[in-house]
């Protein structure tokens, strides 16, 4: 690891100046996430399953990473969490959040961070709640585990608030029961109450609606959105929904084999998409509020697999025009993300210019 | 020389006639079901077992599917959707009602009769992970239906399947190879190959996109859909996805608890819904448009499902609809046909655009 940053004192709180790593002037974001990446060595070759991500988040708002199965989106939340330290994946990056790097800090401050400052949503409550305790008792652990000076009782007084703060009917009698006899939209509400149990200032959900009916997932969404205003927490919503981050986020990160392939404001990434991927999302997608042309227009392939990404652009053997780029760059190297607007970057070979030609003349029509 | 036709070339030419346009009454249908109903036994395990209140999955379900046309079938987790396919396939045994297959009542058809009958509907499944045998080669998975049928196909069941493969978008070269080697788009084409190898009338597909990428989804829909229009194929399409079923679907059933809300044509039923539970199921799903979403008015619901063990008396959907009166509780809706083609069952619909 070339971590030059060696200044994170383990344990102490966080210095009110600006962290000498940063450059200086530079205003920093609440999360700051630089240059991360997540490898796992595994017999059949290296997984490079987070390849180099670069994100900002502020409180308040909602950044949207989006992306399909094996793209590396979950992998990133552990990341953030630190939930690789200690395993054989190698971890590297910074990873800024309130002026401390998270790469750096002590497994103690990290477990003092975890659940208490950041909390995660799991896709699936079912699995991520423990089956033989009650949902009051393992939201009274996440309490009392940050808060050791807090009663059992107190702690179990806040358990039947927040319960009822998610929107769990009669929360006094549903603190003693135990996973099983929640539904489904129920178990995610407890989930998302436990995660609150300390006033988290970063959420991560990810895939927190997935498993969930639409009427549920409105209702869940609906929560998260006014619990965001409440507590002005920042989120990361990790889905393959573009539908649900086109409703929660502010700017949206389109990953794919492992990077960044388009990030920016959501109204930049919907109504003016730059990359042939986010194309081919956009417009493959059968709509609700109106009928599309008779075919659907299907992104073509596979998408690839981690131990084995294709060079280059990792999207050229499904782009349809790759071959528009002068000799092999598309085959051979890495494309840079480049800034194409405010705040707005890309990582295409195609000429910005023609970027545009082709998206008014192929996509528009089509979305 | 007369007898030269291979019995999966015989479509049926008065059938194609019939193309995938709105047809109601007119024509008789491939396939009705009427008063379908299938509850699942209950038992409490006290001393003795004793019977319990049974679940009512399906309770009292009539709908048609005319030659060639696919009826969307809609509903969340637990509304009796994938038990009503299931049902009239005749996988599962149906409590009560009849199945008609062609004017023929199928409903209690079987032994070898039954084996035949299933030559014209297949099923294809959500899971791809799931459906597919891991020990079998993708060649005998898609000759399964030829060995099962004791049909050899013209030119060698080796042949046929090759060319299944190749229809569907795989490389025949494939045929020795096991479905862990495939990605989960391509196994669901090897369920859609097997599903066609005996040229069926109807096919039931379970969610068969839910469990794909997005960017993969695209690809079995437009095959699907091609794979219609050569074969004159009709489709019951069960999804939970509302925008899948909005582009493939001719006409639309949604479902709740085991009963039929409303049914219409396709672009009757996402323009002018009637239903409150069909308002509020498409209200609820985010659109990919962040502008629309964000205007968008969202009808949030109560509560939970109810259990379909106790349904509420009179509209199952009462105990959860924002417009709820005594009358609801009393009496149960019958479905009322408000113009052509579009039934609802409410006391007090209400043309409503929610898009």
């Amino acid at each position: 690891m070339t971590d030059t940053s060696a200044h994170s004192t383990a344990g102490a709180a966080p210095s009110p100046a600006a962290p000498s790593a940063k450059a200086a002037g530079e205003k920093t974001a609440y999360l700051d996430v630089r240059d991360l990446k997540v490898h796992f060595p595994t017999d059949d070759g290296l997984v490079k399953a987070v390849d180099g991500l670069t994100f900002k988040l502020e409180r308040g708002k909602t950044i949207g990473i989006v992306g399909e199965s094996g793209s590396g989106k979950s992998v990133t939340s552990q990341g953030i969490l630190g939930l690789h330290r200690r395993t054989r994946a190698r971890a590297s990056g910074q990873i800024w959040l309130d002026g401390e790097d998270l790469m750096t800090v002590s497994d103690e401050r990290m477990r003092e961070l975890r659940g208490n400052k950041m909390a995660m949503i799991f896709q699936d409550p079912l699995s991520a709640l423990h089956p033989y305790y009650t949902i009051g008792s393992q939201i009274v652990e996440a309490i009392r585990v940050h808060h050791s000076d807090t009663s059992k009782s107190a702690a179990k007084a806040r358990a039947v608030d927040l319960l009822g703060l998610v929107g769990i009917p009669n929360p006094t009698r549903r603190v003693d029961q135990y996973p099983h006899e929640f539904s489904g939209g129920m178990r995610q509400r407890a989930m998302i109450a436990m995660s609150l149990a300390n006033d988290p200032s970063l959420l991560i959900a990810d895939e927190p609606t997935t498993a969930l009916d639409v009427t549920v997932q409105a209702q869940i969404l609906d929560l998260m959105r006014k619990l965001q205003q409440e507590f002005g927490s920042a989120i990361i919503m990790i889905t393959h929904d573009l539908g649900v981050v086109a409703e929660m986020a502010n700017d949206i990160l389109v990953m794919y084999g492992g990077k960044a392939v388009e990030y920016g404001p959501v109204n930049d990434v919907f109504y003016r998409p730059e990359h042939p991927y986010a194309w081919g999302l956009l417009s493959s997608m059968p709509r609700l509020d109106r009928v599309r042309s008779a075919r659907l227009n299907p992104v073509p392939g596979n998408p690839p697999s981690l131990i084995n990404i294709p060079p280059g652009c990792a999207f050229h053997p499904r782009c349809r025009y790759a071959a528009e780029v002068a000799g092999d760059a598309c085959r051979t190297q890495v494309p840079d993300l480049l800034g194409t607007g405010p705040d707005h970057v890309v990582r295409c070979h195609l000429a910005q210019s023609r970027r545009a030609e082709l998206f008014a003349a192929d996509v528009k029509p089509l979305l | 020389m007369t007898t030269d036709t291979t019995p999966a070339a015989s479509t049926n030419p008065a059938s194609a006639a019939v193309g995938r346009a709105g047809t109601h009454d007119s024509i008789e249908p491939l396939l009705r079901v009427t008063g379908l109903t299938k509850h699942f036994p209950q038992f409490r395990q006290t001393l003795v077992k004793r019977p319990d209140n049974p679940v009512r999955a399906v309770d009292g379900v009539s709908f048609h599917v005319n030659r060639g046309e696919t009826l969307g079938l809609v509903g969340e987790s637990g509304c009796g959707k994938s038990t009503a396919g299931r049902t009239l396939l005749r996988l599962l045994e149906p409590t009560a009602g009849t199945i008609e297959f062609q004017g023929r009542d199928i409903t209690h058809v079987s032994g070898d009769d039954l084996r035949v009958l299933r030559r014209e509907m297949q099923m294809i499944f959500q899971d791809p992970y799931g459906s597919l045998n891991p020990r079998q080669t993708i060649g005998s998975i898609i000759a399964a239906p030829f060995d099962i049928q004791r049909i050899t196909p013209e030119g060698g069941t080796r042949k046929t399947v090759q060319e299944l493969m190749a229809r569907v978008g795989l490389n025949p070269e494939h045929y020795n190879r096991y479905p862990h080697e495939f990605s989960g788009g391509q196994r669901q084409r090897i369920g859609v190959a097997r599903a066609i190898a005996l040229q069926p009338k109807l096919i039931v597909c379970d969610e068969p996109v839910s469990a794909l990428d997005v960017s993969i989804q695209a690809q079995v829909v437009n095959l699907l859909e091609d794979i219609q229009q050569e074969q004159n194929l009709a489709y019951v399409f069960i999804a939970h996805d509302l925008s899948v079923v909005r582009h493939i679907a001719d006409r639309v059933v949604v479902m709740y608890l085991g009963k039929i809300m409303e049914e219409a044509d396709r672009d009757e039923l996402y323009e002018s819904p009637r239903h409150p539970y069909t308002h509020a199921l498409l209200s609820a799903v985010p659109v990919p448009d962040p502008d629309k979403s964000q205007r968008k008015a969202r009808i949030l619901l109560k509560g939970d499902l109810p259990s379909p063990q106790n349904p509420p008396s009179g509209c199952v959907f009462r105990t959860r609809c924002p417009k709820a009166q005594d009358r609801c509780a009393a009496e149960v809706p019958e479905p009322i046909e408000l113009t052509p083609g579009h039934r609802v069952a409410c006391h007090f619909p209400e043309e409503r655009a929610v898009l």
